[in-house]
């Protein structure tokens, strides 16, 4: 038996459901039709009256769900593409975000956002919001890479008290299986070794995680040794996990599918410089997302992003310095 | 529309009635007088940022709050005193959050009209107002999902907030799931500066809910038994299963947006035309002509009233301010996730000064 990462996202909303009273769903075409990906395929019929159809209004789905947390629920929000929450935006970052501070009653929401580039999805289906919500105070921002962290993070995210931005890869939707759902799992804010070495070091999150692995298996060849690090939540990020391994390497690559300009691989950027500057070996590098809007073709949009080959020189170049 | 004379006379026979208008009255006293001592504390600097007043509409604002029971849910807008007064809101909560008291509900944190206790279903509130009302559909849809039946949500807006996405979507999302909203519009024919005329262009916001199915009502809102009578109205029928309910009142503000805005953009004839009738004294004149108190019990009650919020103010003034050194920085309820980042510390030990000859 094997389970792709989508098929994980669906065993744990599952789960949550079964386990907890207090958790529905809510979001667009997520009841009889199964959401747009099929991630809540079934649930509907399985948990009558929990998973519910929204209209097509980001700004009052979110809203709905704070108030329901602040009446005690759990709710889950598929926001049917993350590129989409931009209109629920507000509700996010202002009222979600703020309520724990302002109030003292939390927020545990999860904010499911179907994220980052697929081929033909162009500007308004594929991008990476990790980084805009990061930056604001309040909200735990998760981006799981693998299928068992898809599965562990998601029932996570629903058991924090706090709102979750859960960055789910589109791109790993159907990719990416596993033989089985894991039966244990680190804890969120901790980053992963996903591949030891000794040479450098890669810090990356969602699909970027396995372009950097793919490179790392080729440049072994060459006997070079890339330590690779999932940094699994980019909110709060473990510089703990980070600083060690650079602390092993000495040399810092850090790759993101988001835009250049800030964002979750300038801030590993800045800390390590900050306070790991002395580690260092060769002044640390980072690797993004072209600046521009996600272009529709293939040719266009495999340039666009990272992918195992602009990694690779990144890797080399990184070496030679 | 807002007609001269008034169209709801209270029921003189009824002691219910009587007795509802005069608490109903004294609640506006109280929200007057305290928004009268806010303006003056906001004029000699005791008030950090801003302070908004609720003259002019404290008939309706009162309205929203006798309507509503314990266990319902009220997210009242920036000019809501009495309303929170009358949904249970203590005179020491509103002064301890204008004066950033630490023993205030927001300790410091959250100022003026911004506070609230959730958990006794009073919301506090955004600044972009619209985005309130999706978040009571969210506490009575919860309510749904567990069960709990016989409360309502009550939403109060102003006229501005009726042109914002979150608005439409939230009474949409209300009349969809069917749910036991009352959004009250107070159009004071202002948002900030913005006359009506620059706000929409339907015959009358009530008209807006036609477009979403739900049941809509005008009242004047310079008269209280007309307020008392369609809100608890509107209340009664969510209360009773029938959905969502609009109700839109014409008043005018009788003040600036906030204490910093002198109002110049209103011209004397509106504020001389009906819908410019302060609602507190024209109240106070019914209570006389119906018998039901004279000249010397207003003044009377004034006096006690101005007591009791000089009392408060006092005794707020010499409560303690939130204290940085012991302000817990952290905007998670997850203590094991929050992030240190690092602050510049003071050296333990300094380098050493010299006197220079």
């Amino acid at each position: 038996m094997s389970i792709t990462y989508l098929e994980a996202i669906r065993e744990a909303q599952a789960r949550a459901l079964a386990e907890d009273p207090r958790v529905f769903i809510y979001g667009q075409d997520v009841g009889a039709f199964g959401g747009a990906f099929k991630a809540t395929k079934d649930l509907a019929k399985a948990f009558p009256g929990r998973v519910i159809d929204a209209p097509i209004s980001e700004d009052a789905i979110i809203g709905l769900a704070v108030g329901a947390a602040i009446e005690g629920m759990r709710p889950i929000v598929e926001i049917q593409f993350a590129d989409f929450s931009t209109t629920g935006f507000n509700q996010i970052v202002n009222q979600a975000a703020t309520l724990f501070w302002r109030t003292l009653v939390p927020c545990p929401i999860t904010i499911r956002l179907p994220s980052g580039g697929t081929v033909g999805s162009g500007a308004f289906h594929s991008q990476c919001m990790e980084s805009v919500y990061a930056h604001y105070p309040g909200l735990i921002v998760m981006t799981p890479a693998t299928v068992e962290d898809a599965y562990s993070m998601l029932l996570e995210a629903v058991a924090i008290d706090d709102p979750v931005i859960f960055c789910e890869h589109k791109y790993l939707y159907y990719h990416l299986k596993a033989e089985k759902l894991p039966t244990e799992a680190l804890p969120a804010g901790k980053a992963r070794i996903a591949r030891e070495g000794r040479d450098m070091t890669i810090v990356t999150y969602g699909a970027m995680l396995h372009e950097s692995l793919a490179v790392a298996e080729e440049l072994a060849t060459e006997g070079i040794e890339i330590e690779v690090v999932d940094l699994r939540t980019v909110k709060p990020i473990d510089t703990d996990t980070v600083l060690a391994s650079v602390a092993r390497t000495g040399r810092l690559l850090c790759v993101g599918e988001g835009w250049p300009w800030g964002g979750v691989t300038a801030e590993v950027v800045a800390r390590v410089a900050t306070e790991g500057f002395g580690l260092l070996d060769a002044p640390p590098q980072r690797l993004n997302a072209k600046d521009t809007p996600v272009p529709f073709h293939p040719n266009l949009w495999g340039a666009h992003r990272p992918t195992a080959h602009s990694i690779a020189v990144a890797a080399r170049n990184l070496l030679r310095l | 529309m807002i007609q001269a004379e008034l169209n709801h006379k209270p029921d003189a026979e009824t002691a219910l009635s009587r007795d509802l208008f005069i608490k109903a009255y004294r609640l506006m006293l109280l929200a007057r007088v305290l928004d009268d001592k806010l303006a003056s504390l906001y004029r000699s600097g005791k008030i950090y940022g801003g302070c908004f007043l609720g003259r002019g509409q404290e008939a309706l604002s009162v309205a929203c709050g006798l309507s509503l029971r314990k266990g319902d849910v009220f997210a009242p807008m920036i000019r809501d005193a009495a309303g929170r007064l009358a949904f249970g809101e203590t005179v020491l909560d509103a002064l301890r959050t204008y004066l950033g008291s630490r023993l205030g509900p927001m300790r410091g944190r959250e100022g003026n009209v911004h506070r609230g206790k959730p958990k006794e279903g009073l919301l506090s509130m955004i600044s972009h107002l619209g985005a309130m009302i999706a978040v009571v559909n969210g506490v009575l849809f919860a309510r749904r999902l567990k069960g709990i039946t016989g409360t309502v949500g009550l939403a109060s807006i102003g006229d501005g907030a009726t042109s914002t996405g979150s608005f439409h979507e939230a009474l949409n999302q209300a009349a969809v799931e069917k749910l036991p909203l009352v959004l009250v519009i107070a159009n004071n024919q202002y948002a900030y500066s913005t006359p009506n005329s620059r706000q929409f262009a339907c015959r009358s916001l009530a008209d807006r809910g036609i477009g979403y199915g739900v049941q809509a009502v005008e009242v004047d809102g310079t008269d209280l038994s007309a307020c008392l009578e369609v809100v608890g109205a509107a209340v009664g029928r969510a209360r009773a299963g029938a959905g969502p309910q609009l109700v839109v009142a014409q008043l005018l503000r009788l003040c600036g947006h906030g204490e910093h805005d002198d109002a110049s953009y209103i011209p004397d004839e509106l504020k001389r035309s009906p819908v410019g009738r302060d609602c507190l004294a024209t109240a106070g004149e019914q209570l006389c002509r119906f018998g039901w108190a004279d000249a010397d019990t207003l003044e009377a009650w004034r006096a006690e009233t101005v007591r009791q919020v000089d009392e408060a103010v006092a005794t707020v003034q010499r409560e303690p301010p939130p204290d940085p050194a012991e302000e817990d920085w952290t905007a998670l309820a997850s203590r094991h996730l929050i992030e240190v980042f690092p602050e510049p510390v003071e050296p333990v030990n300094p380098p050493c000064a010299f006197d220079l000859p």
